[in-house]
């Protein structure tokens, strides 16, 4: 045998694909998100975001330096939770209010359990879901998109001090002197005042709304690109959306005045920010390819209905964090069958 | 016809120290649950329902132990449910004659107490054995377990919940109250810190030990 031969075993060929590549490739299809946010909402979102990942990151060194579980955060998964938390949070929320949600996300949502791979949720949405119960005013505050001089002021109920309530952001933005201003979202709009914004606007992001969440577009190619770059199962997020445009067609065109267009629910809210960028979330969805359609419509499914006959104006954190809660049962249903066996999951 | 156990518990300070600490019904025993998350959202309730528990706690207790020579074996669960239930009803009154407001906020949770593993748990495991005056003490031991783990829940609930504690402001006038914690998810947050909290406490403790259970805590 000829020397500098080095003799192995099989796999030779192996893919390119680790924890952090992929990591690293979502928090590169959410830098765009995230600019258009600041673009769109000035240096209040910019602090939002900066503070979120501070945070998560923060949170996500010291559990694991507790837990003993070395370095976790060079694998890129924590900044994503950061910067998905700060997206779906409105533009002027205040910064303490974030840093607990963030806090709590990580703390609660993975640490806990183990940290990545571990977590039965997405972190975000659950740091999300416990600030929506905290502080229910604030995180339906919302301020307008493209308010003059957003790059030189903050919204006033960004820097409020800790523990205290958020400044009221109504003479602030009466100071503005917008054309029109409804203090409302596109979907609290066609909601309460069966009012549909034009879809344009609505799929472009030309609206107010949580930070990262109003360019449905823009979301939409990033996801794309991921999808084309396979770091997600693009199964999830079309399950989603076809799930949410089925139960919402029959509605429109029985009453196409009181209940939105199908087009208008899949471009309004956090839908599609949710579908692409958070149900698609690779631990905490299904792993078969089935169930992950069967994953997907659920929440598509219950978006809508919450939408629709529920309290709230938007469902999809509460419509993902349920899948989420069912995914593990999910996957177990739609186990592939064993080559060479009969029975299906058989061992 | 009962026959008498051989050996009863003599009367150490540890009788009534054990239900705080070491056998803590709500910390370490986690009975009891649902008035512990139910109705801890203020200081004043987890007082009130503290006290209510430990008020039936002890009396059932006494009675269970001083009949305990006289109650059949086969009916000995039904018997202690009468014997509760009569306490609860004591307390279900008296509630009503002394705060119709507390009463209102402490709702169908009083006349759960009935229910009350903890109680029923102390008669069949503890008085239908021991003699009186033990009985008296470590019952008396572990309602104030149970009231303190109570007010632990209850205070930091209406703190972080309200701004307040047993109704008095504690911070300025714009505090933000955090909401969620006086809702039934609080309830589950604050009670898993404390019991975060309590077992962290004692695996440390358990560590430091050189005993081999505490070897073995620790390797698990």
């Amino acid at each position: 045998m000829a020397k500098g031969i080095e003799i192995r075993t099989s796999p030779h060929l192996k893919r390119v694909m680790s924890v952090e590549r992929i990591m690293r490739a979502v928090v590169l299809a959410l830098l765009p998100i995230c600019a258009f946010a600041v673009y769109q909402f000035g240096l209040s979102v910019l602090l939002l975001l900066l503070t979120t990942t501070g945070v998560a990151v923060a949170t996500e060194w010291f559990f694991a330096r507790l837990s003993g579980q070395g370095n976790t955060i060079s694998d890129w998964s924590v900044v994503i939770t950061g910067l998905l938390l700060g997206l779906t949070l409105p533009p002027g929320f205040p910064l303490w209010m974030a840093a607990v949600a963030a806090f709590i996300g990580v703390a609660l949502g993975k640490a806990l359990f183990g940290g990545l791979g571990y977590n039965v949720m997405n972190p975000a949405l659950v740091g999300r879901a416990f600030v929506q119960a905290a502080f229910p005013v604030a995180i339906t505050t919302w301020t307008p998109a493209f308010a003059p001089g957003r790059f030189t002021e903050l919204i006033p109920s960004t820097l409020t001090l800790p523990f205290m309530q958020p400044q009221p952001v109504e003479d602030w933005i009466a100071g503005l002197q917008l054309d029109a201003w409804t203090g409302a979202t596109p979907l609290a709009l066609q909601k309460f005042q069966q009012i549909e914004l034009p879809p344009a606007d609505v799929f472009t992001g030309m609206i107010a709304g949580s930070a990262g969440e109003t360019s449905a577009l823009l979301i939409l190619l990033c996801g794309l690109w991921l999808a084309w770059q396979r770091m997600l199962d693009w199964r999830i997020p079309v399950s989603v959306m076809v799930g949410a445009a089925l139960v919402a067609m029959p509605f429109w065109l029985m009453d196409g005045t009181q209940y939105p267009s199908p087009w208008f629910v899949l471009s309004s809210g956090g839908l599609m920010l949710g579908a692409w960028f958070m149900a698609s979330d690779m631990v905490a969805s299904p792993v078969t390819a089935r169930g992950a359609i069967i994953y997907g419509l659920f929440i598509g499914v219950l978006t809508v209905l919450i939408r629709l006959f529920g309290g709230l104006v938007e469902g999809v954190m509460y419509a993902i964090l349920l899948a989420n809660a069912v995914g593990p049962l999910i996957s177990s249903w739609t186990q592939p069958r064993v080559y060479g066996s009969k029975v299906k999951g058989s061992k | 016809m009962a026959e008498l156990p051989t050996q009863q518990e003599p009367l150490t300070l540890d009788t009534f120290v054990r239900g705080l600490w070491e056998e803590n019904p709500v910390f370490v025993m986690l009975l009891g649950m649902c008035p512990v998350l139910a109705v801890t959202n203020s200081t004043m309730n987890a007082i009130a329902m503290g006290l209510a528990t430990t008020f039936v706690l002890v009396c059932s207790s006494l009675l269970v132990s001083l009949l305990r020579n006289w109650i059949p074996k086969q009916v000995r669960i039904a018997s202690y449910i009468v014997i509760i239930a009569t306490f609860v009803t004591i307390v279900d009154y008296g509630i009503q004659a002394i705060s119709l407001e507390l009463y209102a906020a402490l709702g169908a949770f009083i006349q759960l107490i009935v229910a009350n593993c903890v109680i029923l748990g102390r008669a069949e495991a503890y008085a239908s054995k021991e003699r009186l005056h033990t009985t008296f003490i470590n019952s008396l031991g572990m309602g104030a377990g149970f009231t303190l783990a109570l007010l632990s829940l209850g205070t930091v609930r209406e703190i972080l919940g309200s701004g307040t504690i047993l109704g008095v402001p504690l911070f300025p006038a714009d505090f933000q109250p955090w909401v969620v914690m006086i809702l039934p998810p609080g309830g589950f947050f604050v009670l898993g810190a404390w019991l975060l909290l309590f077992n962290w406490l004692r695996l440390r403790k358990a560590r430091k030990s050189p005993d081999p259970t505490g070897a073995a805590i620790h390797a698990s």
